[in-house]
């Protein structure tokens, strides 16, 4: 589904070329920029959504829009208080999720600890970390040529499943925590395996039921979340217990202040991504994933066996997103889960796998951008409107996913061999 | 290719046109006044997940923070939404940040994200809506609304033509089933004062369990519901839900012999279907949000410090029943008599309505 059609090789000098080809860089580099190849596209719908969302940002402020009514009369008005309003919104975002000016100002005053500095940036790793669990259940599937919607219900089931471990065993924490992590992963991998081995066995497509999955996760969580053996006991609005200190993830950087609330997940999302990416380009079965992704025909003709790939991979998939749900439940969420705490973060998983172009360093970038337009834009409210954030993110994949179109508007040069796109198969 | 960039001009001088034509007004005078741009203190709220606009209780009590800045202009007002709980640590530590001299937390799940916040900032003065909190600089609003739903429930006994009325709410949590309890104790009340046997359909106070669509904003579901209750011989329904609620509107106004009772504000005045409404539960939420914003301007110049907590109550008028409006004849004056005297019971102490959602200190 997700296959790199090809491999660029624009930016590479031609074999006939002289060694003396030192002149011709600029000319190449220039010639790389105006070329839609698949970093360029990239960069160029990076900056595309920024620019269309400069224009709603300007739409959707009411006293900026107000300056435009008498454009004619006095056009230095709305020009200024568009060139504001987009200024300090960008940095309002960029305050949140990268270095807060204002907190530096502080910070050199002496009235501000260290701590309180990298406050943004530990938000943005907090709210990246999710992304990049789902990201990889999505882009590992991608890779097999499976569309694997189904990231949200994989994660629900891994939060319960690490939730149940975490509060129910009184363990020491060396065991209890990885213990809660594991049974997350085996949760939501054995969710995962359902639209696998309903595909293997009775070829329903994966789309399909992995979306009517996530509404069963949904429902159930609601369910589930209400039952005496999950729900909290001292509250009683719809939360559950909360699990045991030995379970819960550490905080990182709980030295520099307890408001950073990045926590050992991240770490385990990044080991998660080496481990795809290990998986994906070095071991047997990732070779047999990208066989079949490639053309499943063929790979049925030279011996593999489809059907148990499709099963195993979206059982890996889904144990990936189950790690997701188990980052949520031990560690922002520790304190008990509501039917809120998983938000969408297995759908813009999706969204993360595009722009990562289903290969794990992508995907680790990519959370990590959506990550910081997420605490970015929490942070930047009232003054910006907080869903920026989601719509800057479907801006950004909308270009990704039709390159075609960055192209046109810029009027870029097709690369040699065509365009990178992501495909979808069986549709 | 070459008509596209005609294409284009041609869209573009168009949009150009209309966008002329639309920006041919005056201009205004030179610096227009900001609100309170230059006040000096600033109170700030963090929503729960519902947003500033969830027609409930966030809403309500952002009506308050607007109100209180209206009325003094020394006070300016902020808002940030959390789209789950794991974004109440972050929106609280970015008010304080913010150096709000007052930031209050909507909803009883934010109390110990407050808490937190309030233990490690003492300087600053918090408040929590519909939670309960022990800390010092933590000011607790709280709402009895269980004593005008039971008010709202005796009404509901007495109107009734096919003794069966209906309750339903929107997710299985205090600050809805509070009022479940109250209007089913209203209804016992009425069957043991008058020797009636009206049945209350979709809660069992004894049991805590009832009927929930699991959301504030699915008026269809909210509709198919409450015909449901109406095929089951139900003419009075009290919808706990929000806007979702509704949908018990439309259904009611589809049926002439249905009729139903608002929640929260007064529904003759907050929606459109003010001609089924006999009358409405109310929650003074908006007053008193208000009330804490102000007391708490006057403790950071110079007045008494704003602590412990608020309960809104019939005595305190923080919660009371709507008038009548359309149906203020054909409520008996034998049962307003009646209410008269069990509202009074209410406030002197010789009854009292039990909930296990109940504010947990008074």
């Amino acid at each position: 589904m997700s296959t790199d059609t090809t491999t660029p090789t624009a930016d590479q000098p031609e074999a006939g070329e002289t060694p003396e080809s030192k002149p011709n860089f600029m000319r190449l580099f220039g010639r790389y920029l105006t070329e839609a190849n698949s970093v360029m596209v990239t960069i160029y719908s990076l900056l595309l959504a920024f620019l269309i969302g400069a224009i709603l940002l300007i739409v959707s402020d009411e006293y900026t829009r107000s300056t435009f009514s008498y454009f004619f009369s006095r056009p230095q008005d709305a020009w200024y208080a568009s060139r504001d309003l987009i200024v300090e919104s960008y940095t309002a975002l960029f305050e949140g999720a990268i270095l807060n000016l204002n907190t530096l100002d502080r910070y050199a005053a002496g009235t501000a600890e260290f701590g309180d500095l990298l406050r943004p940036l530990s938000e943005t790793l907090t709210y990246a970390t999710p992304l990049i669990f789902t990201g990889l259940a999505v882009g590992l599937a991608f890779r097999a040529g499976l569309f694997n919607i189904g990231a949200q219900g994989q994660m629900i089931f891994g939060m319960m499943g690490a939730l149940i471990i975490g509060f129910a065993l009184d363990l020491p924490a060396v065991i209890h925590l990885p213990l809660a992590v594991i049974a997350g992963a085996l949760a939501g991998a054995a969710f995962g395996a359902v639209p696998g081995v309903l595909k293997a066995t009775t070829g329903a497509h994966e789309v399909i039921s992995s979306i009517m999955l996530n509404n069963i996760a949904a429902l159930f969580l609601v369910w589930s979340i209400s039952t005496e053996f999950l729900h909290s006991e001292t509250k009683t609005d719809l939360i559950t217990k909360p699990v045991d200190e030995s379970a819960v993830m550490p905080k990182l950087l709980s030295g520099l202040s307890e408001s950073l609330r990045v926590n050992w997940a991240l770490l385990i999302g990044v080991a998660a991504a080496v481990f795809t990416w290990w998986l994906l380009s070095r071991s047997t079965f990732g070779f047999r994933i990208r066989a079949v992704g490639f053309n499943e025909h063929a790979s049925a003709t030279a011996g593999m066996r489809i059907g148990s790939t499709y099963t195993t991979t979206m059982a890996v998939a889904g144990g990936l997103a189950g790690l997701a749900g188990a980052a949520l439940s031990l560690g922002v969420g520790a304190a008990g889960i509501t039917t809120n705490t998983a938000l969408e973060y297995g759908f813009d998983g999706i969204t993360v796998a595009l722009l990562g172009r289903a290969k794990p360093g992508g995907i680790v970038a990519a959370a990590l951008l959506f990550g910081a337009l997420k605490a970015g834009a929490l942070s930047a409210q009232p003054d910006v409107p907080v869903d920026i954030s989601t719509l800057l993110q479907a801006i950004i994949v909308l270009f990704i996913a039709a390159p075609a179109l960055v192209k046109a508007i810029l009027h870029l040069r097709t690369p040699r061999g065509g365009l990178v796109t992501l495909e979808a198969k069986g549709w | 290719m070459a008509v596209k960039p005609f294409k284009l001009a041609l869209a573009g001088l168009s949009a150009v046109g209309l966008a002329a034509l639309a920006a041919c007004g005056e201009a205004p005078s030179e610096n227009g006044g900001d609100g309170n741009a230059d006040a000096s203190f600033l109170a700030c709220m963090v929503t729960d997940s519902g947003g500033v606009d969830d027609k409930s209780f966030n809403e309500s009590s952002w009506a308050g923070m607007e109100a209180a800045a209206e009325e003094n202009d020394d006070i300016k007002v902020e808002v940030k939404e959390s789209s789950s709980e794991t974004d109440y640590d972050p929106n609280l530590q970015a008010m304080v940040d913010n150096e709000c001299n007052f930031i209050i937390g909507v909803g009883g799940l934010m109390t110990e994200n407050v808490n937190t916040a309030a233990t490690a900032n003492p300087d600053t003065a918090f408040a929590t809506v519909d939670g309960f909190s022990e800390v010092e600089n933590v000011y607790s609003i709280q709402f009895d609304t269980a004593q005008s739903a039971f008010l709202a429930g005796y009404v509901a006994a007495s109107q009734s033509k096919t003794g069966t009325v209906a309750t339903w709410g929107g997710m299985k949590i205090p600050p809805v089933t509070i009022f479940m309890d109250g209007f089913a104790a209203g209804i016992e009340q009425h069957n043991t004062d008058k020797g009636t046997n009206v049945e209350l359909l979709g809660w069992d106070a004894e049991a805590q369990e009832g009927t929930f669509l699991n959301s504030f904003e699915d008026t269809a579901a909210g509709k198919s519901t409450t015909d449901t209750f109406i095929s089951q011989g139900a003419d009075i329904i009290f919808p706990v839900a929000g806007p979702a609620g509704i949908g018990a509107l439309t259904a009611a106004a589809e049926n002439d012999a249905v009729n139903a009772i608002w929640v929260d504000t007064d529904g003759y005045e907050s929606t459109e279907y003010g001609a089924e409404l006999i009358t409405s539960a109310e929650k003074g939420l908006a007053n008193a949000v208000k009330d804490s914003v102000l007391a708490a301007y006057e403790a950071a110049n110079g007045g008494e410090a704003i602590t412990g907590s608020y309960v809104g109550t019939l005595a305190n008028e923080g919660v009371s029943i709507a008038p009548f409006h359309d149906f203020d004849s054909a409520v008996s004056a034998d049962t307003k008599a009646e209410l008269e005297a069990l509202t009074q019971q209410i406030i002197d102490g010789t009854l009292t309505v039990e909930s296990p959602s109940s504010p947990a200190a008074q």
